[in-house]
């Protein structure tokens, strides 16, 4: 009975395993640090496109405030 | 200052979303392998359209009740910025499907052009594009506003029955499809580990602000315009 168990549990242990082991993920590219370059480009992006809303806002804001004037 | 914190909120949750989007640990799951960091990106962009129709299903029902024109400029603005968002997540989920539905599982192109939750964000985005030839068509401000705000709504109640019911009643290929243990055609709940819950929400509220943030833009400009056509 004990063995039975003890057999079990080890064909189950090397299941999970193998399940680990078989997805593959980026693991070098985190090890290599290169993906701090990714995330690095991709800041840059949002950074920049953040920057670009917010220059919008700004010129609609003196717009408003120009046009509010006339009246 | 004090007026716009939502929009530093917005960006500061997106740089976040980034940073822990790329650097946090994610399952390892097979088929999706790194791909399910886009939950951080595709799926925001469907919940950021859903936020921004429902914004807009509102202001057409303030329209209705009190008939200033201004809410219909908002109704508006937010179902385009909505309709935009929802293009880019059809073109995200375009790139994800190559990799996770195509290749695996003897999935073809056949299989793949038949997913409901496909068709039927097709379908809801398409009943978006009318509301806008329609609101174009009209000549008269009045008409214009009110039909296209009864319209809003109709397109509204669609939205829900074509991208979450039907996809639920006929099965789908997205993660957690009926025949599944959550049943739930969007995303498995059991794929998602606490790490990734901890960057997906704030995301959704980042790229959902972000939306709002571009759509305040585009109604003060209508707003600004209408004002100068009317002082002419």
């Amino acid at each position: 009975m004990n063995k039975l168990l003890l057999m079990t549990m080890f064909l189950l242990f090397s299941v999970v395993v193998f399940a680990q082991q078989k997805v593959e993920m980026a693991d070098t590219l985190r090890s290599n640090g290169k993906i701090y370059t990714v995330v690095a480009v991709c800041l840059t992006i949002l950074i920049g496109l953040f920057l670009y809303v917010f220059l919008i806002d700004k010129k609609i804001n003196r717009i408003e405030k120009e046009i509010g004037d006339k009246k | 200052m004090n007026k716009s914190w939502w929009k530093i909120l917005s960006f500061l949750l997106l740089i976040y979303t980034i940073i822990a989007g790329f650097l946090c640990n994610v399952p390892r799951l097979p088929i999706l392998n790194e791909t399910i960091r886009n939950l951080y990106f595709h799926v925001c962009m469907w919940f950021g359209m859903m936020i921004l129709f429902g914004v807009s299903f509102y202001y057409s029902i303030k329209y209705l009740r009190t008939f200033q024109f201004k809410y219909d400029i908002y109704a508006h603005c937010f179902a385009s910025v909505g309709s935009f968002m929802g293009i880019l997540g059809y073109l995200t989920g375009f790139l994800w499907v190559n990799v996770t539905w195509i290749t695996d599982q003897s999935q073809s192109i056949g299989s793949v052009l038949k997913e409901p939750k496909l068709i039927g964000a097709a379908i809801a985005l398409l009943i978006y594009g009318a509301y806008f030839v329609l609101r174009d068509s009209f000549t008269d401000m009045d008409k214009r506003a009110r039909t296209s705000a009864v319209y809003n709504i109709f397109a509204f109640a669609m939205l829900f029955p074509s991208i979450w019911i039907i996809p639920r009643i006929v099965g789908s290929l997205h993660p957690g499809a009926p025949g599944s243990d959550s049943g739930n055609p969007a995303l498995d709940r059991k794929d998602l580990d606490a790490s990734m819950r901890m960057v997906f929400y704030p995301a959704v509220i980042g790229w959902t602000l972000l939306g709002v943030w571009i759509s305040t833009l585009k109604i003060r400009l209508s707003l600004l315009k209408d004002k100068i056509d009317s002082n002419e």
